[in-house]
């Protein structure tokens, strides 16, 4: 398997023989920071392609199909336009926290790419507590969007707000929960620790029946932490027009519909780091023949690849399912998920003490 | 449709004539093109409907005319984020204040459809003592598209058309410069009130 | 008929009585609502649905004509009431009888001002506060001048007003307010995704717990009945296809039947087949963008375009016989316009084909699912009393329990002939609201099977003379439509064009009851269940 970290640590070497090494480190942050933006907006759009074309398939419909090859330029004329579309300045209004909010939402999931195990050796920041700060920075959003509500002076995007900020509160106990597990399961919570503990098989196999409903709550609080459907009520349509965001127009808005893919892919990734083995490929021991062809997939397309399978059934959620109420969502999660997974932790620990996995 | 009937369109080909002659710089003309293919491949609608038209603009989403494939599908609630306005039916008296409010929220660029013979003129209902005889008297109108409702292919035809427009715009040195209060005041001369 | 006129005779020596179509009782103001109590509460009559109220202005006087059913014996009766004051008209409130009233009174005073001693909310409803006179008097002044189109917000106050009698019998104007000091009140509409039109819910919330919503309408008031004085019979049909158009063919029906009652024009067999027929077509139609709809307002969007593969299949056929996707304009009086399509039979058959397996569909993709169930049960739930007091008709009233189909009650056309059951359920939430729409497809679908192989040879179109006159009287004809009862009430002077054409539409009744099954809920909830009633706001403003 291909280590992309010797193209880094070559990169590293040619730049600090040219230049000093606090030069060299500048360089290499730009450098990484231009990557990543770029990154950032191909994958955006790209989803939101992906997205139109899989609902257009659900609803007996083609999608776009006009702009581009099978449309796929179609998000790009999007960016184009909502690019130089004109920002409302709007009157009674706190101005400051109303054009900080969207920054604050595109900032976090910015933030949590830096973790994300894109492949064997290309990771921005490889450091023990990753999975933690993770986290951390990606409930920085919530933050954004309650500033976003609250900024906006109207009483939709207020509701629209609360609703999140309820929401969002209750689900991270979910997630954190369930990577709780997992990491406990891993016994770290260095991603790249995590990563290699699945050589031998994804977690998601060896894990059993506690990695399972693991999985299977993590997608749930996954969905509802990225407010799709039928987890959307901050910005359910049909209740509260376009919810929090309402009053944001431009690429202001922009930023949130952006946001709102790449947080989709931000949850699938974790999932796939921390239940599928992030790009580790599919080993079967025993299987030597299977296991070097797995191995000639390069690890970024096994990454990507199983963040699209998983991002792929947030999306056939979202086109299937009513949306909750909110006394259901909160006592879907109080009531149902939480208990679950405390249990499911301690059955985990049973699993790891007597080594009842695989 | 033959390419030739789309294009049959005087008011669309007088403006592109125009245009053409004033000559454009190379360098500004090319990102004007770039600008307009976005801005033309993507009209995303404002959900707006007041009577029959309304529905066969549902229709008009649906499997059978899919205006997805065309990237419209994106309709907006929140006029803050939509591109056109589809004034899809009637719009009476109580009505005029709240429409006219809409157009006012929509961000620049916007374009407004008037579709069905009510917004177009008042329709069936013109005598009425609380009908508006047609939008154009309330927004400025870039398309009409005639019909008691149209048919989804003339909203389709229409939008298209709207598409074409929006194609020949030009925004640099155009239209798209913001003018402050003073050369505002000095080209809409307001008269002094006594 | 007799004994009912004998027994109110007694208690009230001053009625007077028209025989007609129904019993009419004349009887002066003071007398109204205890002539109404009597009607409502007797155990043997129990006129206790108020079906429509008709202003009138009558030039010399002013006045109201009541409809009222019986719910438990189908019968009609009508009672009318006037005041030759024209410059404070004021009558005897019955909305302490009837919770509709309150909003049928409100549209009379809006229409004719007249002012309704002990309404509690007598504001305008669908013109604005500062409307210069009263639309539908015969003298109102047409003049665009003194109600100018404009682009200015208009007033808004949450004052409304009650007017009571002092001990000397004048009118005293009593101020009080829609909602309390320090209510948040969310503006839901009139531009809003959820409203299915420009309706609008002026709704007071406690967090996220609705206290009480004020229902503003008028947004598409386009003055449909003032419009209609001044067209011939044959002119004021094509109106009714714009005001429910999911029911354009039902209501043609309607003002035709009512037309040709009145006319003595007799139609076809063959006629009333087609004109059946294509009401029960228009209903599965309707019934089927309702479920899209309403799954869509409830964030499964999907479902909106299953349900439009049918509606698309049922405008096909449409559209080959009557040339139009929408507005048809089919039914003419004494016929319609054109003959079947020689496809006709053969599409319907494979649209007859296709329902069970989607209907199937439907069920397995939405009906079943665990959040639709939380979302629609138990939530809005009406009372069989409420949905009589309310006038709520159509699917929504049978939710809950009150067999109020006209096709049974009152069978018109051919429908005493057919064989279909009424839907009912008794829960009276929306999901029963919703499960009877589902069920109702069954039925005219079954409804359909009877007919489509025996469509009559004969004439498709009466003759009619060329110039239509009615001979002076009134007629009330009522008819199923696909939301509920449609009534229309023709009042003629022996002219060519109506006197007063009055509709009472079914879908302001589903709006008035808004107010009454939201209390309490969640706003998520008003979206359930202003689907759930599915009300179409430009036949309600008319």
């Amino acid at each position: 398997m291909f280590d992309f970290s010797i193209v880094t640590s070559w990169i590293d070497n040619l730049l600090k023989g040219w230049m000093p090494s606090w030069a060299a480190t500048t360089v290499e942050c730009v450098l990484i920071g231009v990557g990543l933006l770029l990154a950032y907006a191909l994958l955006a759009l790209f989803y939101i392609y992906f997205e139109r074309k899989v609902c257009a398939a659900f609803q007996c419909r083609l999608g776009p199909n006009r702009v581009g090859p099978w449309g796929v330029l179609q998000s790009f004329a999007d960016m184009f336009k909502i690019l130089i579309k004109e920002l409302i300045t709007l009157n009674h209004i706190d101005k400051f926290l109303f054009a900080l909010a969207p920054y604050l939402v595109i900032i976090a999931s910015m933030m949590s790419f830096a973790v994300l195990p894109w492949g064997k050796g290309l990771q921005i920041i490889d450091f023990n507590i990753g999975i933690f700060f993770l986290i951390a920075v990606s409930s920085i959003g919530v933050l954004g969007i309650l500033l976003a509500g609250w900024s906006s002076n109207n009483k939709f995007t207020l509701i629209g707000a609360l609703r999140s900020g309820a929401q969002m509160v209750s689900y991270e106990l979910s997630i954190g929960l369930s990577v709780l597990t997992m990491v406990a399961f891993a016994g770290t919570m260095s991603v790249t620790g995590i990563v290699e503990a699945q050589k031998e098989g994804w977690f998601i196999f060896t894990g059993h029946i506690p990695a399972l409903i693991a999985f299977v709550i993590y997608l749930i609080a996954g969905t509802a932490e990225t407010n799709r459907g039928p987890f959307d009520l901050p910005e359910a349509e049909s209740e509260l027009t376009a919810g929090y965001h309402t009053e944001y127009s431009g690429i202001h808005f922009g930023f949130f519909y952006l946001a709102e893919y790449l947080n989709l892919f931000i949850v699938s990734g974790v999932a796939s780091l921390l239940f599928f083995g992030g790009w580790m490929p599919l080993h079967i021991s025993g299987w030597e023949g299977f296991n070097m062809v797995m191995d000639w997939i390069p690890s970024v397309v096994w990454f990507i690849g199983k963040a699209i399978v998983i991002s792929f059934i947030i999306i056939w959620f979202k086109w299937t399912f009513p949306r909750l109420r909110i006394d259901q969502l909160l006592a879907l999660e109080w009531k149902y998920l939480l208990p679950i997974n405390l249990v499911n932790l301690v059955l985990m620990v049973i699993v790891i003490i007597y080594g009842l996995h695989f | 449709m033959p390419y030739e009937a789309f294009k049959d369109n005087e008011y669309i080909e007088q403006l592109v004539e125009e245009l053409r002659a004033s000559g454009t710089n190379v360098i500004v003309g090319t990102f004007d093109k770039l600008i307009n293919w976005g801005r033309s491949n993507s009209i995303w609608p404002l959900t707006f409907a007041t009577s029959c038209c309304g529905i066969e603009f549902v229709s008009l989403g649906a499997a059978r005319f899919d205006m997805a494939r065309f990237g419209w599908e994106v309709a907006r609630a929140s006029p803050r984020q939509a591109d056109f306005m589809m004034v899809a039916g009637t719009i009476v008296n109580r009505m005029v204040p709240v429409f006219r409010r809409l157009y006012d929220q929509l961000a620049e660029p916007k374009y407004v459809i008037a579709c069905g013979s009510c917004a177009i003129s008042g329709g069936p209902f013109r005598k009425s003592y609380h009908v508006a005889k047609g939008i154009e008297e309330i927004v400025p109108v870039d398309v009409f598209v005639p019909g008691c409702p149209p048919r989804p292919e003339a909203m389709i035809y229409g939008i298209m058309q709207l598409s074409r427009k929006i194609k020949v715009e030009r925004f640099f040195g155009g239209v798209n410069r913001q003018e402050n209060r003073e050369e505002y005041l000095k080209s809409h001369p307001v008269e002094e009130q006594n | 008929m007799a004994n009912i006129q004998d027994k109110i005779a007694k208690l009230f020596p001053e009625a007077t009585f028209e025989e007609g179509e129904f019993l009419l009782i004349n009887i002066p103001d003071e007398k109204l609502h205890s002539l109404c109590e009597t009607l409502r509460d007797d155990e043997e009559l129990s006129f206790d649905y108020l079906v429509t109220i008709v202003g009138m202005d009558w030039k010399e006087s002013l006045g109201c004509v009541y409809y009222l059913t019986s719910t438990k014996t189908n019968a009609h009766i009508s009672i009318k009431v006037s005041t030759t004051d024209r410059e404070n008209p004021a009558l005897t409130s019955v909305a302490d009888l009837w919770k509709i009233a309150c909003i049928l009174e409100r549209e009379v005073y809006d229409f004719f001002g007249i002012v309704f001693v002990g309404n509690p909310d007598m504001r305008r409803l669908f013109l604005n506060i500062d409307w210069k006179g009263f639309p539908l008097r015969k003298d109102y002044d047409t003049n665009p001048e003194l109600n100018p189109v404009s682009i200015e917000n208009e007033r808004q106050t949450d004052d409304t007003y009650v007017y009571t009698r002092d001990e000397k019998g004048n009118l005293v104007k009593n101020v009080s307010k829609v909602f309390e000091e320090g209510d948040f009140v969310v503006n839901i509409g009139p531009q809003h995704p959820a409203t299915h039109g420009v309706l609008r819910f002026r709704t007071a919330v406690d967090g996220e717990t609705i206290k009480k919503i004020d229902v503003y309408m008028g947004y598409i008031h386009r003055g449909v009945e003032k419009l209609c004085e001044n067209l011939t019979y044959p002119q004021t049909l094509h109106y009714m296809d714009r005001l429910d158009y999911f029911s354009a063919h039902n209501y043609h029906h309607g003002l035709c039947m009512c037309i040709e009652k009145a006319a003595g024009i007799e139609v076809s067999r063959r006629v009333q087949v087609i004109r059946v027929l294509m009401d029960e077509l228009s209903r599965i139609a309707s019934h089927c963008l309702f479920i899209g709809t309403y799954c869509m307002d409830l964030g499964a969007t999907t479902m909106l375009f299953y349900t439009l593969r049918v509606r698309e299949q049922i405008l096909d056929i449409m559209e080959k016989t009557c040339g139009a996707r929408m507005t048809f304009n089919y039914s003419t009086i004494g016929g319609v316009m054109q003959d079947l399509h020689p496809d006709f039979v053969k599409d319907v058959k494979a649209l007859l084909a296709v329902i069970p397996a989607n209907i199937k569909e439907y069920n397995k993709v939405f009906t079943g699912n665990i959040i639709a169930k939380n979302r629609m049960e138990g939530v809005g739930v009406l009372s069989r009393e409420d949905a009589i007091s309310y006038g709520v008709t159509g699917p929504s009233g049978r939710a809950s329990g009150w067999a109020c189909d006209i096709r049974k009650t009152d069978p018109y056309s051919i429908y005493s002939e057919l064989d279909f059951e009424e839907v009912t359920a008794t829960e009276g939430d929306s999901m029963a609201r919703f499960k009877c729409r589902l069920a109702e497809i069954e039925q005219s679908a079954h409804i359909i099977e009877q007919l489509i192989d025996n469509i009559p040879e004969g004439e498709i179109q009466a003759k009619v003379p060329k110039v239509l006159r009615l001979p002076a009287g009134h007629w009330f004809q009522l008819m199923e439509g696909c939301r509920g009862v449609f009534g229309v009430y023709i009042e003629s002077d022996g002219g060519t064009s109506p006197y007063r054409l009055k509709i009472a539409p079914p879908c302001l009744n589903l709006a008035a009851v808004v107010d009454h099954i939201t209390r309490g809920d969640k706003i998520a909830d008003l979206i359930t269940i202003g689907g759930s009633l599915d009300y179409i706001v430009p036949d309600m403003d008319r």
